[in-house]
């Protein structure tokens, strides 16, 4: 049989087309765009190649910036994953009225929009009529977020991992609910203590969700914006400006469309990077290349 | 090594059990010896691995005693007990190798490292895994996974006793008998008390020193495979063990014959009061004999299909109301018009409410 030549195969998948480049090719190459040129305003614009990348890369500001985001998404993620196990591991399992409110009162952080629980800990915080600064300051701790970098950056940890560690705990859960019983009598008849059936059991089995959960959580942190915005507006001085902060100031408050594109290209790249590495890491120590 | 008792053990999974049928293993006083291989064997639900669960020590009974060597171990967990068990599907440890996991309940135990390392090769040779030692246990087929389960039974040789919860599910057909006749093996040469439940009565028969059979929560018979077959005492084991199983009529009493129909049939001579209960005449199709009507002691029947086994032929007949089944030899010529059958008193079983009887 001959074959037949006919190309209005191509029309169906002008959607895709469509939609993939409406939704991510375009705006990613007007960025791209964006960060080779100079452009002060409409129509008055001038290629300047990898000037841009240059700039922000040399940028203090941003280095400082980058610095601040990697320690506190590695502080997150040495919080949150820890902690979200520990919550799973304590967590009723079976179908019971006390699992279900376990789960209810665990999925609620994850149901607070993200300005609202920056405004709930902007609140909370304050030394005259918030719960948490007004307790600090009737037993003699000196805490106020709005001038003590210290404060403010640990305020931000810890509405994130009273805000996500639900989300590390739901997903570890999940996992632990799929080992089935034979596994912990075997372990029983094998004498294998408490931290033995976690090494080997419990945290085998959780491999695949934890690579979700701290790839998720990564990412997450890694591009927080509006928590430390709702507190303190990235203060006091610089020490809650995150990647995300600054990026803002630079695009919307300066109007430095060319360095701000620069540098949204170079954070897309940093997060792919680490998120990489992470995968890499945790697939790697779960198969083990012993031989 | 241990001799297993049970005193007076019952389990209800009620919290107030008042009738029989809610207790999934009901009253049970027995005694297992010391070094022998043991099948449980019965239907899903029949409460056999409530009774392994008990034996191991997961689960604890509701009712009497369960001792080892005379010690009572009731409430005593799996490792004070000194138990090994082997579940249906199996378990390994993912990230560990072979030998890793099959060292992993002597490490646990901290045995010195020289003897766990004889142990493991000596069980890895038994079950064939010597090639496999250094391989992580993750890649490795089912029937691999689940002899290292096995395995990590087997490798502590001071177990009191192992046990085995139908280990053979997930395997294929042929590597499951090799399996088996390990299995055998290493219990004629360890002598060691192994458990094995199992709903395959193939399994169990060619297993077992003696099995216990297990009918809705009761043990009904506990014995060699041999007495199992010929001196069933629960119409049930007639029923379970054998195939077919026991040929089973209705019937009432005379004054030294049972009637079937109101035809006669000769008891076996010890006395039976024909009082209470329903009876039944059982007799194995192996026991049964065809004739030609006419012989002693002989009733004419109607033979209505013949199936030919290979190696050996399957008469159906129809004796009143009833069809029996009787098992004949290859060459033996079946009647076509004037069939009877015999039935040797030696093989006629009287059961009263589903009980020997006679």
């Amino acid at each position: 049989m001959d074959k037949v030549q006919d190309n209005r195969a191509w029309f169906l998948i002008i959607p895709v087309f469509l939609i993939v480049a409406f939704s991510a090719v375009i705006p990613l190459m007007t960025v791209v765009n964006y960060s080779v040129q100079e452009i002060f305003g409409p129509g008055q614009t001038f290629f300047v190649g990898t000037e841009w990348f240059e700039v922000v890369l040399a940028d203090e500001r941003l280095h400082d910036a980058l610095i601040r985001q990697i320690i506190y998404s590695l502080a997150v993620l040495a919080i949150e994953i820890p902690l979200g196990i520990l919550i799973a591991l304590g967590m009723p399992g079976g179908r019971s009225a006390k699992t279900s409110l376990t789960l209810v009162l665990l999925a609620l952080p994850l149901l607070i929009p993200f300005n609202v629980v920056g405004t709930i800990w902007q609140i909370f915080g304050r030394g005259d009529i918030g719960l948490l600064g007004a307790t600090f300051r009737a037993i003699g701790i000196d805490y106020n977020y709005t001038n003590n970098s210290l404060d403010a950056w640990l305020t931000v940890l810890v509405m994130d991992v009273w805000h996500w560690t639900s989300l590390v705990a739901l997903l570890c859960y999940a996992g632990l609910q799929s080992i089935p019983p034979a596994f912990y009598q075997a372990a029983k008849i094998d004498g294998a203590s408490k931290w033995a059936v976690f090494r080997y059991i419990q945290l085998p089995k959780m491999r695949g969700v934890l690579i979700i959960a701290v790839l998720l959580r990564f990412m997450d942190s890694f591009m927080i914006y509006t928590e430390p915005f709702v507190l303190t507006g990235g203060g006091p001085g610089n020490s809650t400006t995150f990647l995300s902060q600054y990026l803002t100031q630079m695009a919307v408050g300066q109007f430095d469309i060319g360095k701000a594109a620069a540098f949204s290209i170079v954070y897309f790249l940093i997060v792919l990077l680490f998120s990489f590495i992470f995968y890499t890491i945790i697939t790697r120590t779960g198969e083990g290349e012993k031989k | 090594m241990a001799t297993i008792q049970f005193d007076n053990l019952g389990h209800s999974y009620h919290p107030h059990p008042t009738r029989p049928e809610d207790y999934a293993l009901r009253r049970l006083s027995q005694e297992w010896e010391d070094g022998k291989a043991y099948a449980l064997l019965g239907p899903s639900g029949c409460g056999k691995s409530t009774l392994l669960n008990i034996i191991s020590g997961l689960l604890v009974p509701s009712e009497g005693r369960v001792l080892f060597d005379g010690l009572d171990v009731t409430r005593c967990t799996p490792e004070e007990r000194n138990i090994a068990q082997v579940f249906q599907f199996p378990v390994i440890y993912d990230t560990m190798t072979v030998y890793e996991n099959l060292a992993f309940p002597l490490r646990n135990r901290k045995v010195p490292e020289a003897d766990v390392d004889r142990r493991v090769r000596q069980v890895a040779e038994a079950l064939d895994l010597t090639a496999d030692l250094k391989k992580r246990a993750q890649r490795l087929t089912p029937d691999a996974k689940q002899k290292i389960s096995m395995g990590r039974g087997l490798v502590r040789s001071d177990v009191a006793a192992i046990l085995f919860d139908e280990p053979l599910t997930v395997i294929d057909p042929h590597t499951k008998w090799i399996l088996r006749r390990k299995l055998r093996q290493i219990h004629e040469e360890y002598r060691l008390t192994m458990i094995y439940v199992t709903h395959d009565q193939v399994e169990a028969l060619t297993f077992a020193d003696k099995v216990a059979v297990m009918y809705e929560g009761a043990m009904v018979q506990l014995g060699t495979p041999q007495e199992l077959f010929e001196n069933p005492l629960h119409t049930f084991v007639g029923y379970f063990i054998g195939s077919p199983g026991i040929n089973l009529m209705p019937c009432t009493l005379g004054n030294d014959h049972a009637l079937v129909d109101g035809i006669p049939i000769p008891l076996p001579d010890r006395a039976v009061p024909a009082v209470g209960g329903k009876f039944e005449l059982g007799i194995r199709p192996e026991f049964l004999e065809l004739t030609r009507s006419g012989s002693a002691g002989s009733i004419p029947v109607q033979v209505t299909g013949v199936d030919d086994l290979g190696t050996s032929k399957l008469a159906t007949v129809r004796l009143g109301s009833h069809t029996l089944k009787a098992r004949l030899s290859e060459e033996q010529e079946i009647p076509a018009l004037d069939a009877a059958i015999r039935f040797p008193t030696r093989w006629t079983k009287l059961y009263r409410d589903s009980h020997l009887v006679g």
